[in-house]
């Protein structure tokens, strides 16, 4: 066990494996994320993405492999080691999980009321700041069915942020936003990682948005790493699932391609 | 079905025992859930406390005060509506010997240990069992109890043993509430139908109903209350998929509670009353 060493890498996974009912969803992934980078990781409905980050925050119990956050092992070590660990992570859900009979600013105080010492003053500061930086001073008081989509992300973001955690863990950051907000939501996330130096792995289909703010991207495919590296890397690849994905056409051997294909060399016979 | 081999009554059967095969399975897995469910209520009530971690004392009394409101008015009505019922059926037979003015200590006896108990953790199971369990579910369904436990948040600490200890406290005393209004439904009739005097009917009430009746529909209450509460938040916590699960998993825990509520009321009655004593 490498510890709690400064200069490691932020998340090791390593043979990571977990099925539902004798169907297997991950069938060993391996993936490493660097201190401070960001690292998205990309993948179809289906190819495992959500099953993967439920593991990483530990909300799953994978069934073979190992991950360690800051070289904890978030399955193996001490359980007081682990519950540390949680006030050092930080998740933004997919559907913001704000807790819906709270105010905004009453779910950015919630991790603080729970995990620190903090008198109430200096509390509403900190709320105010998250909520300063993420745009939303002005929805402190109004409640989470009263907010619109982006700002229900960016809300989620401010409390994932409460603590000032090292892991930023987000699901789908601009799944269900218009290309302007979701835009919005990516220079947020940029903005983050430059002011905190915090981790971020963010889980998204949308590439647009994975290239617009991934220092690196994983593609996950039927449950394994498929590829990693820069988005140029990626852009440059000539693997063929790769190509699938990034060219956005459906997988060789899915039926509508061949279907649309033979369709048309019938329309360009006629 | 034609053309195929088996007549229809075996294939019936065979699937009628599939299927209660399977219901059974579920319904030892959500036993099973519910037994887990409440060891570690329990452990965060009795053991968490002595280690530093105290129950939510405001977000309890909240359900408390949650529980009251939202049952009293019904309690009050049913309970009031139930006294007369009874005073007037129970008046109809005594007449027979002669001793209508038994009427009062029937009434106030029934109410104390049964009726009153009874019915108002059947009305809690309809109001709060149910508003409990769509709270959870809706909870569990927009990942509120993921992100809960994401951040190191215990559910059952902030969540769950909040409004179970909220019912055993809220209703023994809406039970209490109860029997007042039940006694007081069955002294209207008294009084106003069956033209007996009111001195000598509240006197017939207090010669008949002894602090042990009180004592065991309290007792009674607790343990309903307990049921109400574990279904609902089990219900409630195993929803999963869409928001028209939220609703399925709010029948489930009426249903539940209320037919686990009956069958618990004749195992207390059983070892409280069982062999004429009283």
């Amino acid at each position: 066990m490498s510890g709690d060493d400064p200069r490691g890498p932020a998340i090791e996974i390593e043979g990571l494996e977990k099925s539902f009912g004798g169907e297997p969803v991950l069938r060993g992934v391996d993936l490493v994320v660097r201190r401070g980078e960001i690292l998205v990781i990309l993948g179809a409905s289906g190819s495992g993405k959500s099953t993967l980050l439920r593991c990483l925050v530990g909300l799953e119990q994978p069934d073979a492999g190992r991950i360690c956050l800051s070289g904890i092992d978030l399955f193996g070590d001490d359980p007081d080691r682990v519950a540390a660990l949680r006030e050092r992570m930080g998740v933004a859900f997919q559907g913001g999980a704000l807790f819906g009979s709270l105010t905004v600013a009453e779910n950015v105080d919630l991790p603080l009321t729970e995990f620190t010492r903090l008198p109430e003053s200096t509390r509403r500061i900190v709320v105010d700041i998250k909520l300063a930086l993420v745009g939303l001073s002005e929805a402190r008081d109004l409640l989470p069915s009263e907010l619109s989509g982006g700002m229900v992300k960016r809300a989620a973001l401010a409390r994932a942020m409460a603590l000032d955690p090292e892991l930023l863990f987000c699901d789908e950051p601009s799944a269900g936003l218009d290309p302007i907000t979701s835009a919005g939501i990516d220079q947020l996330l940029l903005r983050l990682r430059e002011v905190f130096g915090v981790t971020l792995v963010v889980v998204t289909h949308e590439l647009e948005s994975a290239f617009s703010i991934a220092d690196r991207i994983a593609l996950l495919h039927r449950g394994r790493v498929r590829a990693t590296g820069t988005p140029e890397a990626l852009r440059a690849s000539d693997d063929p699932v790769v190509r699938h994905f990034l060219d956005r056409r459906p997988e060789g051997e899915a039926m509508e391609g061949h279907l649309l294909d033979g369709l048309r060399e019938r329309r360009n016979h006629a | 079905m034609p053309g195929t081999a088996n007549p229809p009554s075996s294939r019936f059967g065979a699937g009628f025992a599939a299927r209660i095969g399977r219901g059974t399975l579920v319904l030892l897995g959500d036993a099973g859930r519910m037994a887990i469910l409440s060891a570690r209520v329990l452990r965060q009530v009795l053991i968490a406390p002595l280690r530093r971690r105290p129950i939510r004392w405001r977000a309890t009394l909240a359900q408390v005060a949650r529980a009251g409101t939202e049952s009293l008015p019904l309690v009050a009505l049913i309970m009031l509506l139930v006294g007369m019922i009874l005073g007037l059926q129970s008046a109809n037979q005594l007449d027979r010997f002669g001793v209508v003015d038994l009427v009062a200590g029937l009434v106030s006896v029934s109410v104390a240990r049964e009726l009153a108990p009874l019915l108002t953790a059947i009305i809690v199971a309809g109001r709060v069992g149910s508003s409990i369990a769509a709270e959870l579910g809706t909870m569990q369904v927009d990942q509120e109890i993921d992100a809960l436990t994401v951040m190191g948040i215990d559910p059952v600490h902030f969540l769950v043993a909040p409004r179970i200890v909220g019912l055993v406290i809220a209703l023994p005393c809406l039970t209490v509430f109860g029997d007042a209004v039940g006694i007081l439904g069955g002294f209207l009739v008294g009084i106003g139908v069956l033209q007996l005097g009111a001195t000598s009917y509240l006197m017939n009430s207090l010669t008949a109903l002894h602090l042990d009746d009180v004592w065991g529909g309290i007792a009674k209450a607790v343990a309903f209350a307990a049921i109400i509460g574990v279904v609902g938040c089990e219900r409630g916590l195993a929803t999963r998929g869409g928001a028209e699960q939220v609703g399925r998993s709010t029948t489930a825990a009426v249903v539940r509670s209320i037919v686990l509520v009956i069958a618990a009321d004749l195992f207390v009655t059983g070892l409280l009353y069982a062999g004429g004593g009283a």
